[in-house]
């Protein structure tokens, strides 16, 4: 195919974090027109939100700007805009911006990525209620803003609990998949915590511990030769407040068979990963189905995994389930060739 | 603690509460432990609130107890819980309260069941038919009485003589609430305020005046869990349950515990004495205990009802302190006379657990 053409060939891609700006990049080296269209006012996603990325600690802000250095005129970003409308009509799909434009587009990317789980849906460890409950989240932004970290009440926690899986493999909260990443993100967490605070103890509340990614058992091991760091295989049931603002930890130590009680003065809750609100926005005008976790439905299986129901949607990234970064520029670069093999079959059909 | 947290999480679970014409149905055991709670319940609202509310003679027991110690099969539950929507369409009302918390948990369950498994509903009606030749509608409003008194909580403040201040300090009686266990655990959203953070009790507690505290053990069972107690061997765990719930919320020095269930407030109560008597501790000021209130008690001293009258005199652990904080008078020579005035004797003494 020659240039001239893939120049004529548009793609939106909707969603500007990891999956849709690699995605972008990709897909304008091989000559297409993109335009990315990313909710807020900064391309990168979750990476913005992070501070430092498992399993090397590597800063998240290296990767963003290494995604947005790829950038070029073939590229047409439009920050703080969303996807009002959009419709397929003769294999062409017309988007109508929240600023008013209208995108006409030979084929669409999801890179929706994920919401993260709303920890207050978990009444019973009472994050937003009691004051020293925070998430994985809140305690990347203390970190990422570089604060120390202190209880409510402005002093250095002596004692940290950590618990795996909220909202993940967690039949209550209606999310029976694994989010893949929070494991690791506990481990990664509770080091950081014993860097800035060797003298803090860190227990780890866990179901499983899925280390599966290259040098994660590592980073386990580090943890517990190295730091100190406590695990304990046992859900937490649920969670008080004390009368000094101290929390109440209840669970069972599943190794032990014992209940276990233990106060700390502060706890993490490892949120995982939902689909996203945006997703089922714009999938529900392109009429691509969701699978049974809620998540943008891949129905060609392992070979095809970027192919949406829909011909000319395509999917990549965390829309499709919970991923790693690394997971996700590859599932990216993959969606932008099955882009390129579905265009040029489709000027194939045309010519 | 973040209040903020709580309220935004109350929103999310209101119930719809009828507003007249209720279809009362007693409890098994609460006229025996908390004798007159029903019967405030009934004057409170026909009385002060002008409500029609019936109290049907013809209803037998929901069968809470026996199904949840497995005595008997879900269609012996099913068949006479429909006898009693039955009765209350043959009264012509469709709103249903019971006074039993396990009742209302249920009722809930079964309603639930009979959404998601209709062909059970077809055999429950079959099974009625064929014992009674009955049939029944079901409830288009099914509440328990304390979401009734909730309802209506800020109407009866207003009537009131009394609020939930310490009249010596001016300040807020600290008040700790329980929940019965199957009023929102098994269906949260049944609930007024669901069932990590209900908001039933403390709603009142707020709306008369006082201020509610949280605990650890807020969420523990009360010690009735009825395999704990009914099953004679297991009411180590029975008592042990109560102590612990004793002595997380000990340190707040409430001024009391407000219930809603027929075996929370018995627990509570007659535990504390035999705690006493057991190890020498005691839970309230200067020797007494806690004093625990049902809902409709608490509501009837609101009123200014004498507590007497509302059956005070037959807790374990003396009212008298909390009637003092309140300012609420009390006739010293009246408390164990009957109805008709004749003299039942006054209880012995605890050993330990200092009583009026």
């Amino acid at each position: 195919m020659s240039s001239e053409i893939q120049n004529k060939k548009q793609i939106l891609v909707i969603g500007g974090g990891i999956a849709g700006t690699e995605a972008s990049v990709r897909l304008s080296g091989l000559g297409y027109q993109i335009t990315l269209v990313e909710q807020s006012d900064k391309l990168g996603g979750k990476l913005n939100q992070w501070d430092r990325l498992f399993p090397e600690q590597k800063p998240a802000k290296e990767l963003q700007q290494i995604l947005v250095k790829g950038l070029n005129t073939n590229i047409k970003p439009l920050l703080n805009t969303t996807v009002c409308d959009i419709q397929k009509n003769n294999g062409k799909f017309k988007a109508t911006l929240s600023d008013g434009q209208t995108i006409v587009s030979d084929a669409v990317l999801l890179s929706t990525g994920y919401d993260l789980f709303d920890a207050r849906k978990k009444e019973e460890y009472g994050y937003g209620i009691y004051d020293n409950v925070i998430t994985s989240a809140d305690l990347e932004k203390i970190f990422r803003e570089g604060r120390e970290l202190k209880t409510a009440a402005g002093k250095t926690p002596k004692r940290i609990g950590i618990i795996h899986c909220v909202g993940s493999r967690d039949e209550k909260a209606g999310n029976t998949y694994c989010s893949q990443v929070c494991c690791i993100t506990a481990v990664k967490q509770a080091i950081e915590i014993k860097e800035i605070l060797p003298q803090t103890e860190v227990f780890c509340f866990y179901m499983d511990l899925r280390m599966f990614g290259r040098h994660f058992e590592d980073i386990y091991k580090k943890a517990q030769v190295n730091h100190n760091i406590q695990f304990i295989r046992g859900r937490l049931s649920e969670a008080f407040e004390n009368s000094d603002g101290t929390v109440l930890l209840k669970a069972e130590d599943t190794l032990l068979n014992k209940p276990l009680k233990m106060n700390v003065d502060m706890v993490v809750l490892m949120v995982g990963m939902m689909p996203s609100k945006t997703a089922a926005h714009v999938s529900s005008m392109l009429k691509t189905n969701n699978g049974t976790d809620g998540f943008i439905a891949q129905p060609q299986g392992h070979y095809r995994l970027s192919c949406t129901n829909t011909p000319g949607v395509f999917s990549a990234g965390a829309c499709t389930g919970p991923k790693t970064i690394e997971a996700t520029l590859n599932d990216a670069r993959s969606a932008a060739l099955e882009v390129a093999e579905y265009l040029k079959s489709t000027n194939a059909l045309l010519n | 603690m973040k209040i903020e947290g709580k309220k935004n999480l109350w929103k999310e679970y209101q119930k719809e509460i009828a507003d007249d014409k209720y279809f009362y149905a007693r409890s098994c055991i609460r006229q025996n432990f908390f004798p007159a709670s029903e019967k405030t319940f009934l004057q409170i609202l026909k009385n002060e609130l002008s409500k029609d509310i019936y109290d049907d003679a013809k209803h037998t027991t929901c069968t809470g107890i026996a199904y949840h110690t497995d005595i008997v099969p879900i269609e012996t539950t099913m068949t006479v819980i429909a006898r009693q929507f039955s009765l209350m369409t043959e009264a012509g009302y469709t709103n249903y309260v019971p006074s039993c918390i396990t009742s209302f948990g249920l009722y809930t369950e079964i309603l639930e069941m009979w959404e998601h498994m209709p062909e059970m509903e077809t055999k429950a009606r079959e099974l009625l038919w064929k014992a009674t030749k009955r049939e029944f509608k079901k409830p288009e409003n099914l509440a328990h009485a304390s979401d009734i008194i909730y309802k209506f909580r800020n109407d009866i403040f207003a009537r009131g003589k009394y609020s939930l201040v310490n009249k010596e300090t001016g300040k807020p009686l600290h008040v700790v609430e329980h929940i019965g266990c199957h009023y929102a655990k098994m269906f949260p959203h049944r609930g007024v305020g669901g069932a990590e953070y209900p908001y039933v009790l403390a709603g009142m507690i707020e709306a008369f005046g006082g201020e509610v505290i949280d605990y650890p053990e807020r969420r523990h069972c009360c010690g009735f869990g009825f395999r704990q107690y009914v099953v004679k061997a297991n009411r180590g765990f029975s008592i042990a349950s109560s102590k612990k719930k004793f002595e997380s919320m000990s340190p707040y020095k409430p001024d009391f515990i407000l219930t809603n269930c027929p075996g929370c407030p018995y627990f509570l109560d007659r535990w504390q004495y035999a705690i006493s008597e057991m190890e020498g501790i005691t839970y309230g000021e200067n020797g007494y205990g806690i004093p625990v209130l049902t809902y409709e008690e608490l509501a009837g001293l609101i009123l200014g009802y004498d507590p007497w009258d509302l059956g005070l005199q037959t807790h374990q652990v003396s009212v008298e302190p909390l009637l003092n904080k309140i300012g609420i008078p009390y006739n010293t020579q009246t408390k164990y006379l009957g109805l008709r005035g004749e003299d039942l004797g006054k209880p012995q003494n605890p050993s330990v657990l200092k009583v009026y």
